[in-house]
């Protein structure tokens, strides 16, 4: 069954915070992940593999350097779903 | 940089082990004789058909220390060492250095074992895709040093004695060597291990190395006792900051005791069986590098693990490195409350050795109930043991597979 944006959103703060320790309301559609959110490529790619997990997508590796901002991963999963 | 003539000091100590979560509560406890080895909470000896089922695990959960981030990006071993690292820094005082002049020697004796076996599980269940990015980070051997040379910025090194189970205690020693070459002020040392996992067991069983009292783990840790069948397991972490007694007065830091000499040696033997004579060149280098003699040490932190060979063998290479002047001293293995600490033993039994130096008390051995007939030496048996007033030396003897021996002699403030 497909999550809407607003699921999406909720659920990736929640794999963000539980991999990076940001807290859940910073995690905002227009946060960049490496200048607002400060998160490395390692832990990028922990949070893409958790997303993989709960959304049930795929996220391939040249996909993940276009996802500059949680907005970016948001639409990509909605999109990625169906 | 030339080499400093200044002594050096213990200034912070940290611990994670059997006996308690932090320094306070384990010394208490290692001086109320306390056994730690317990019968695993889980099925393992029935699903895997394993022939030991105890060990002594650490009291606390880690994860309540760590914010969940950053536990997540360390192995369990990391877990330890990190929480021991922090106490001990903040015992010292958590001084403002020259971070150039300090830093990190932490060993160990396998590594991230868990990390290693939980991902290889998980690429079977899963696939590769699943496995965490952080694995090579976590699993290293060299994760605990790195991890705690960036907690705390320590930009003048970060090393990782891999020595099996003398790793704790070579630590010590260079970090001894580190501040008396003059290349640095601060160093914290220690060493860790968390391996109570089905493999590790199996394979410590299998080489005959682990008692096998599994009607009666809580006995089973029994050096210097006529029946005693191998070491138990155990876990764990400890640290201390050393620096140069320059450096500690300037600040105006409190001195717990000082690091007085090493030694050194390998035996050039066998890769699993101890030998008598690797570890008395080692005793013996440590007491003369401390400028001191046979007589002068008082009480020996033996390795002591409870095998039947290793606990009479350790005791004749003392005796044979102090000329047989033994009558003056007291042994304890606190390998008896704690169980093996492998990689993190020597760090731990460090701290104690400091600690009886500080408080002039030795901790007892437990659970000698026949004291076998061949120990020729004063064994602190079931009660504390008080050292006199004065001067004071401490020996710290550790060795491990493969034939490495490592001692260190500990003085009083």
């Amino acid at each position: 069954m497909a999550h809407t944006e607003d699921e999406i959103l909720a659920g990736l703060a929640e794999i963000v915070n539980e991999e990076t320790g940001v807290e859940v309301a910073d995690v905002q559609a227009d946060k960049s992940f490496t200048d607002d959110l400060d998160i490395d490529s390692i832990s990028m790619m922990t949070i893409v593999v958790n997303a993989e997990e709960k959304f049930e997508v795929r996220i391939p590796d040249e996909e993940v350097k276009n996802l500059v901002t949680v907005g970016d991963a948001v639409k990509y999963i909605a999109g990625a779903q169906a | 940089m030339s080499a400093s003539s200044s002594r050096v000091a213990v200034t912070g100590l940290g611990t994670v082990n059997p006996l308690g979560g932090d320094v306070a509560t384990t010394w208490q406890a290692a001086l109320a004789g306390t056994s730690t080895a317990r019968t695993l909470d889980n099925d393992w000896a029935e699903r895997y058909g394993l022939p030991v089922n105890f060990a002594c695990q650490v009291p606390i959960d880690p994860l309540e220390h760590l914010s969940r981030p950053e536990a997540k990006k360390l192995d369990p071993s990391g877990h330890l060492s990190m929480i021991a690292a922090r106490e001990a820094w903040a015992d010292a005082g958590a001084p403002e250095v020259d971070t150039a002049r300090m830093a990190v020697v932490v060993g160990t004796g396998i590594g991230g074992v868990w990390t290693i076996l939980d991902q290889w599980d998980l690429v079977k269940e899963k696939g590769a895709r699943r496995v965490n990015p952080f694995t090579v980070p976590m699993l290293m051997a060299n994760s605990s040093s790195a991890h705690i040379e960036i907690d705390l910025g320590a930009r003048g090194g970060a090393h990782t004695p891999v020595s099996a189970c003398a790793s704790g205690a070579e630590a010590v020693a260079y970090g001894l060597d580190m501040i008396r070459s003059g290349r640095m002020d601060v160093v914290v040392v220690g060493g860790t291990e968390s391996c109570v996992h089905p493999l590790p067991i199996a394979a410590f069983a299998n080489i005959r190395a682990l008692s096998k009292r599994n009607d009666d783990p809580e006995h089973a840790s029994r050096p210097y006792d006529r029946d005693r069948d191998g070491f138990v397991l155990g876990e764990g972490a400890a640290i201390l900051v050393l620096e140069s007694e320059e450096h500690a007065k300037a600040r105006g830091a409190r001195i717990y005791s000082y690091v007085a000499g090493r030694g050194m040696a390998s035996d050039a033997h066998h890769i699993s069986a101890p030998s008598i004579d690797g570890q008395s060149r080692a005793i013996r280098e440590a007491v003369t590098d401390a400028g001191l003699s046979p007589e002068d040490i008082l009480h020996v932190n033996a390795h002591g693990t409870s095998t039947p060979l290793g606990d009479i063998g350790e005791l004749n290479a003392v005796s044979l490195a102090l000329e047989g002047k033994t009558d003056q001293l007291v042994v304890t293995s606190t390998k008896s409350m704690t169980g093996h600490l492998l990689g993190g033993a020597g760090a731990l039994e460090s701290v104690f050795s400091v600690l009886a130096a500080h408080h002039r008390i030795v901790p007892p051995t437990i659970n000698i109930e026949n004291l076998d007939p061949e120990v020729s030496m004063s064994i602190a048996n079931g009660a504390p043991v008080e050292l006199p007033q004065g001067d004071l030396a401490v020996l710290n003897n550790a060795f491990g597979f493969g034939g490495h021996d490592i001692a260190v002699v500990f003085t009083s403030a």
